[in-house]
């Protein structure tokens, strides 16, 4: 009982962690790994500056959507 | 970036040409291994192929050969996933092999520009979702439901094997060729690959088309909102929704996308409840019943407002509801169609399939159903998705086949279950609902009426049937609701309510699927309108450089009224039109779609050919032949045909020879201005026909010369390669879903690599 709860639990978590990959919502940990394992110099930026550095740059740079 | 000692990019020994780390585990799994194992055939790997081939088989027997009364929805599942499956496992092999030639031991933009931001190495699966997200939206849930006329085979079948051999073939090349040119768009790889003429030719077309895409999705909206107290309240709802959403994620909790879509998708659910409280009283009924002209202003003015705001207050918290819909249409779709299976009683060919005069849309079989059907079989918008945005978030060069042409598969799939979803409602309602109300006549009496004189067999259709469907989906009539939106809706509440809550429920899932339509179509519009301000723009800055500053408002403004005032003339020219708008503009659609689809694959062969691959150049020639002479045809027709439901010009000549002769009334245009409006729309329509199909064929031309130089210079050398330089890459993922057993091999030994080892840059900043 307890097992199959588990499975359904963990098979759950990867299923909102696959949604949450494909909405980008995992943006900003990918950009504090890239900062890390590059050795940028200086500080990282925070969650706030990232995202709006992010829909900042969407701006400038608009991604089409399909029909 | 720095420049690796490895730099030897060159036309002769492309493959092998990187040295990768000799300190790391190899970045690819060795040629010779993967060759064995893929020629490797264990008995269980037979049977399984056999059994597909066989359960494919017997599908597609089902659907062509045998002639039942009915047949079940469940053999259009096994026989396109079974034909899908086939083609990935077989098809997209051959043009990995002989065309692409992917290198993993080179490194990705991803990896090589890595900037944490806009270049950043995906997760296969998770890229597969999100590039799905990206290409699929309202396209295919629309044509599929139209092409549906003619009978349920002709669309079956073009959208299972166009798939495989045209859309797949050009998302994958698009995707693969931009991802060794860091990601550069169709546009820029038109010029470099074209010259100056074709990449021009290609620029001008390619805006042309977004505007026309644009206006017609728009229509798709108009009408399936128009009357619809309940459907305007809920769509409506969608704005401050998401403006709520942007807020939320500006400045409330910056990055919890995952919760603020959770908190949209409950407030949309309650939009859509709210939306039939709201229809049932007076007031609401009286506030949000609006005529089609109004919403069609209503949407052009929306749309410059959202194309001028900033990006996180709209577009970004929609773009989000919108994925997270898709995500979960398309897994109830699925899911309902497996479980509930509907019969269906649609003829595999109908009465119109072999006549061109067909309520829907005019025309005959060939060309008009493979214009009618783009999205889903080939769709060159996506060549705009494939290129640019995936192309710089793909890990290994080998997953493009995969994310590319796999990710193309899956629309295909939504297109079937659309085309299942649809014919599974009664053929005499689909002919009431998609007539144009100059034929219907607009009430149930005159609708039913005239569905029973067209003589369709087995169709007999009573007025009742009419008005209690409307009833049961909370609308105050369905007859002559065009644009395939509101028929799909109907089939999904249909199929829907079998499977959860009943009659009582149908309303709920039609506004369901009508919210959903609506939503992607929405997104689409906006981004479409930004990505074509932006070229403009771009085109404009040519002779005004003031005009490149994204940042310069009066030129943003501008380039952006000029695009909704275009994409807006078209959607009211198609709301007012005296001949019902979507059977005289979706072929349009269909046309300028898939003569982007020639355009992408002209510039596919071009490259192709000038990589010296001559032997294989049949599989992208076939689909861009093909393409080219559909859309050639489809225009030819369209502007030259003597029968005027079908051409243009002769439909204007029909309408001007009406007004010189003094006539007040001619064919379905009962007034004096609606003759004036037909002659105007018609010539509007040829000469946007004219425009597009010269505009190719100066592209198609230009490749094939592109082509015919490469032959006659290949072996010496002398074709530019505009490939980035080949650099090493420093990590490895497998290709597929499911890794082989050498990539779980691999895997495991890169596993044992230190973190610190594993994907160091050196010299970087």
């Amino acid at each position: 009982m307890s097992a199959g709860l588990a499975v359904l639990s963990s098979g759950f978590r990867g299923f909102a962690r696959y949604v949450s990959g494909v909405l980008g919502a995992d943006a900003y940990a990918k950009y504090l790994e890239h900062h890390r394992a590059s050795g940028h110099s200086g500080p990282p930026l925070t969650e706030r500056e990232f995202w709006r550095d992010r829909t900042d740059r969407q701006d400038a740079n608009p991604q089409g959507r399909c029909c | 970036m720095a420049a690796a000692p490895e730099n030897r990019s060159g036309s002769s020994g492309r493959e092998g040409a990187v040295d990768t780390d000799p300190a790391l585990p190899p970045t690819a799994v060795d040629d010779a291994v993967r060759e064995s194992e893929d020629s490797k055939w264990t008995p269980g790997k037979i049977a399984l192929w056999a059994a597909i081939s066989l359960l494919g088989g017997v599908a597609w027997f089902m659907l062509a050969i045998v002639r039942g009364e009915t047949v079940n929805a469940i053999w259009f599942v096994f026989a396109s996933v079974c034909t899908y499956l086939i083609g990935y496992r077989f098809y997209s092999k051959v043009i990995e092999r002989f065309i692409t030639k992917p290198d993993d031991r080179r490194a990705t933009p991803a990896e090589y520009k890595a900037d944490g931001k806009d270049y950043v190495r995906t997760d296969r699966n998770v890229l597969f979702g999100h590039h799905f997200a990206a290409i699929a939206g309202a396209g295919p849930l629309v044509g599929p439901v139209i092409a549906a006329q003619m009978g349920y085979l002709p669309g079956t079948i073009w959208i299972i094997v166009g798939v495989v051999l045209a859309g797949a073939v050009q998302d994958y090349l698009v995707m693969f060729f931009s991802m060794r040119r860091g990601g550069r768009s169709l546009g820029q790889m038109a010029r470099e690959e074209l010259g100056v003429i074709g990449g021009t030719a290609a620029l001008v077309a390619t805006l042309l088309i977004m505007v026309i895409i644009v206006a017609i999705l728009a229509l798709v909206v108009v009408n399936a909102l128009g009357e619809s107290p309940w459907g305007v309240f809920s769509v409506g709802m969608t704005i401050p929704i998401a403006l709520f959403m942007g807020v939320y994620l500006r400045y409330l909790r910056p990055g919890k996308v995952m919760e603020v879509s959770i908190i949209g998708f409950v407030l949309l659910m309650a939009a859509i409840i709210g939306g039939g409280i709201v229809a049932e009283t007076a007031w609401g009924a009286d506030v949000f019943t609006l005529d089609k002209v109004t919403i069609a202003w209503g949407l052009i003015v929306y749309g410059f407002i959202a194309a001028i705001l900033p990006v996180w207050l709209l577009l970004a918290p929609r773009d989000y509801l919108s994925t997270f819909m898709k995500i979960g249409v398309i897994v109830m779709l699925a899911l309902a169609i497996i479980v509930v299976r509907p019969e269906i009683n649609v003829p595999a060919f109908s009465e119109f399939a072999s006549r061109e005069n067909g309520p829907v849309f005019p025309g005959a079989l060939f060309p008009f159903l493979f214009v009618t059907i783009a999205c889903g079989a080939l769709s060159g918008f996506h060549a705009l998705i494939s290129s640019g945005t995936t192309p710089k978030l793909v890990e290994k060069e080998r997953q493009t086949r995969f994310i590319g042409y796999g990710g193309m598969l899956m629309e295909s799939f939504v297109a079937i279950m659309a085309l299942v979803a649809a014919i599974s409602i009664d053929r005499g309602l689909y002919f009431a609902m998609n007539a144009p109300a100059a034929l219907t006549g607009g009430s149930v009496e005159t609708a039913a009426t005239w569905v029973n004189s067209l003589g369709l067999a087995g169709v007999n259709i009573t007025p009742e049937l009419l008005a209690e469907t409307a009833r049961n989906v909370g609308e105050q009539s369905v007859v002559s609701r065009t644009g395939g939106a509101p028929t799909l809706a109907v089939g999904l509440a249909h199929i829907m309510q079998q499977f959860i809550g009943g009659t009582a429920m149908m309303s709920f899932w039609y506004h369901f699927a009508i919210m959903f339509e609506a939503l992607f179509i929405l997104t689409a519009v906006d981004a479409g309108t930004r990505v074509a301000r932006f070229m403009l723009q771009d085109s404009i800055g040519n002779f005004v450089p003031k005009f490149k500053e994204a940042s310069w408002r009066p030129g943003a403004w501008l380039c952006t009224a000029i695009m909704v005032g275009a994409w807006g003339a078209v959607l009211l020219m198609g709301v007012t039109d005296p001949l019902g708008g979507i059977n005289t503009l979706f072929p349009l659609f269909g046309i300028a779609n898939q003569l982007l689809a020639a355009i992408a694959l002209s510039v596919c062969l071009a490259i192709v050919a000038k990589r010296g691959t001559f032997k294989y150049l049949w599989i992208v020639a076939l689909p861009l032949a093909f393409a080219a002479v559909v859309t050639i045809t489809a225009s030819y027709q369209k502007i030259f045909s003597p029968t005027p439901a079908v051409g243009y010009f002769a439909n204007n000549a029909a309408f001007s020879k009406a007004l010189a002769d003094g006539k007040t009334e001619f064919g379905t245009a009962k007034t004096v201005a609606a003759m004036e409006a037909v002659v105007r729309n018609t010539a509007i329509q040829g000469w946007l026909s004219v425009v597009f199909v010269v505009l190719s064929i100066i592209v198609i031309a230009t490749a094939v010369l592109a082509t015919v130089k490469a032959f006659r210079n290949r072996g010496t050398g002398t074709e530019k390669d505009n490939e980035d330089p080949a650099l090493p890459s420093r990590v490895f993922a497998p290709a597929g879903l499911i890794p082989t057993a050498a990539e779980r091999e691999l895997m495991a030994e890169w596993e044992k690599v230190p973190a610190n080892l594993r994907f160091e840059r050196a010299g970087h900043h």
